[in-house]
């Protein structure tokens, strides 16, 4: 019931992000057909995509933050404090200088690629720090992922390629147009999976010897989960570029309200984090309003405020 | 019956567990104790699978636990840690329901919904099973997981340790509630205890490690006499005889 209205909520969103923009689109006009052909081919070819694609960004996003902070078992852990990401935009940034006419398909692999073995390094350090404090956890991963990207940079810089570098690290919804969103439509497929395998993600947020104890392959559950994050990571990255905080936010946010049984809050974790993303794009929308500033700074200001709103509430109730 | 045969564990040049063999016969309490650092826990976790060992095999009923399949393990043995830190935030019913996850997979039926209720009612958290683990006290806490241990319901269970955080209450009532486990349900309990007294009391059985060996075992007649006691904690014991229980008393 709750979840039923939790989805008309974010449909409203969706027709604001269909019918908000420079180019003025009526929907009574639309209905009764007296919408002119342009009209009819911004909203089929620009904002439809824009916001199906905003939608499945941001649900994707979501559940995979929640899936990264039960396999690191920290409450600080996403893609883009992880070296996800910057994995993600260095395996793009190899596709660019291997083939730069690269059909999107291959791009996307190679950013797979790239976030599928950042994350796995990530997780790996992590086993091997004696001491996992919870604030460490997330530092280690800002720190590979600052690595990993100055290694990207030296690599753009070399070979003038700063610009498309520049392009991948700002989560923009902008340019997304019939024809260039579609690949997300994996995401969806990807965050189902994850859904599918909710239990045991929970119990991998248990630990391992208790996932192991419920005669669970925790290895496996792991690799899964690598999957389905570096799979979405990558969409995500291609089509519109880096949506910081998203997964730190949302996950974070469902944990304190309702808990963590994946099985029963991963629905409310990907429609929250859609409708997020959607609510920073049209804010993005207004505030320059003709201009726009990218959903990525809009959430990077919201994120790092609540990434020290859940600091300073970790040590309040530690003291 | 649990088959233990010449199980080492070694960390860089520290040998922990150092050649054991044991047989724990099915059905009973057997309580493992002995001196800090002497194996015990690293032993238990290797029998219920969480350590891999460098040498020797462990049978369960026959089972090989290093080559059975995690989930037909899981229905036959079922093992507790002594610290269980989780970052997942769940209510004492989600936990204690996944006990049922070697059964139900995670979409528990109506059978397992009345284990569920069962265990929760057992161990005295019918009241708080919306709670959340993290708003509970260590001792209730450590009751919700070993309510989910007897929702597993296995025919061997292991604890680490059970009585750690819980007052003399509560730990009288969990051994209490391990031993009727044992005794009504003829399930095969292994505890690891610091407690002399309460191995004395409640195990049928006391096996003693001492230096990552096994260093004897026996009845709680057999071993809980002072110049055993004495070589195996290197202190000073008495031991008396109250209401038919064999106390010892090393406080002075």
């Amino acid at each position: 019931m709750r979840l039923t209205l939790a989805l008309i909520a974010l449909l409203c969103l969706g027709i604001t992000s269909l019918f908000f923009g420079v180019s003025d689109i009526s929907p009574l006009a639309l209905l009764s057909g007296e919408a002119d052909e342009k009209a009819v081919l911004v909203l089929l070819a620009s904002r439809l995509p824009r916001t199906l694609a905003l939608v499945l960004a941001g649900s994707g996003l979501a559940v995979c933050g929640t899936l990264m902070q039960m396999l690191a078992r920290n409450r600080f852990v996403e893609p883009s404090t992880a070296g996800t990401v910057e994995s993600a935009s260095l395996g793009m940034l190899i596709a660019l200088i291997i083939s730069p006419n690269m059909p999107v398909m291959g791009k996307m692999a190679f950013a797979a690629g790239f976030a599928l073995l950042g994350t796995a390094l990530f997780l790996a350090i992590l086993r091997r720090i004696p001491l996992r404090s919870v604030v460490m956890v997330p530092l280690v991963g800002l720190m590979l992922g600052g690595v990993i990207y100055s290694v990207a940079a030296f690599i753009a810089y070399r070979l003038n390629l700063m610009q498309s570098l520049a392009a991948f690290e700002s989560g923009d919804f902008s340019s997304v147009l019939r024809g260039r969103y579609e690949i997300l439509w994996l995401s969806l497929v990807m965050t189902i999976a994850a859904y599918v395998a909710a239990d045991r993600f929970t119990l991998a947020g248990l630990g391992e010897e208790f996932a192991t104890n419920l005669g669970l392959n925790y290895h496996r559950i792991m690799m899964l989960g690598l999957i389905i994050v570096s799979m979405v990571t990558a969409c995500v990255v291609v089509t519109a570029g880096v949506i910081p905080f998203l997964g730190l936010i949302v996950p974070n946010v469902i944990s304190m309200i309702m808990g963590d049984s994946l099985r029963r809050t991963l629905p409310w974790t990907a429609i929250l984090g859609a409708g997020l993303v959607l609510a920073c794009d049209i804010i993005g929308r207004i505030v320059v309003w003709p201009f726009e500033v990218p959903v990525g700074a809009v959430l990077g200001v919201l994120g790092s405020a609540f990434f020290l709103f859940l600091l300073f509430r970790r040590q309040s109730r530690a003291a | 019956m649990i088959e233990i045969r010449d199980v080492s564990k070694t960390y860089g040049s520290t040998v922990v567990v150092d050649g054991v063999s044991l047989t724990l016969p099915k059905g009973g309490l057997t309580a493992i104790i002995g001196p800090n650092g002497a194996g015990k826990s690293t032993l238990l976790s290797m029998v219920a699978r969480l350590l891999p060992m460098d040498s020797g095999q462990v049978m369960v009923d026959g089972l090989d636990v290093a080559r059975t399949p995690g989930d037909a393990l899981a229905r036959r043995l079922a093992f507790l840690r002594q610290d269980n830190h989780m970052v997942a935030r769940l209510t004492v019913r989600d936990l204690v329901t996944f006990g049922r996850y070697p059964y139900s997979r995670g979409r528990p039926t109506r059978e397992d919904q009345g284990h569920v209720e069962r265990a929760l009612g057992y161990l005295g958290l019918s009241d708080l099973s919306e709670r959340y683990l993290d708003e509970l006290s260590g001792g209730q806490r450590q009751r919700a997981f070993v309510a989910m241990v007897l929702c597993q319901d296995t025919d061997y269970m292991l604890f680490d340790e059970p009585l750690n955080n819980l007052d003399i209450r509560h730990a009288v009532g969990m051994m209490k509630l391990l031993k009727g486990a044992a005794k009504d349900f003829a399930k095969t309990v292994v505890v690891v205890l610091h407690d002399i007294n309460f191995a004395s009391c409640y195990a049928d059985h006391i096996v003693v490690m001492r230096d990552g060996k096994l260093f004897l075992q026996g009845t709680p007649d057999d071993i809980v006499r002072p110049e055993i006691l004495s070589s195996i904690y290197a202190t000073d014991f008495a031991v008396h005889d109250l209401d038919g229980h064999r106390i010892a008393t090393y406080f002075t």
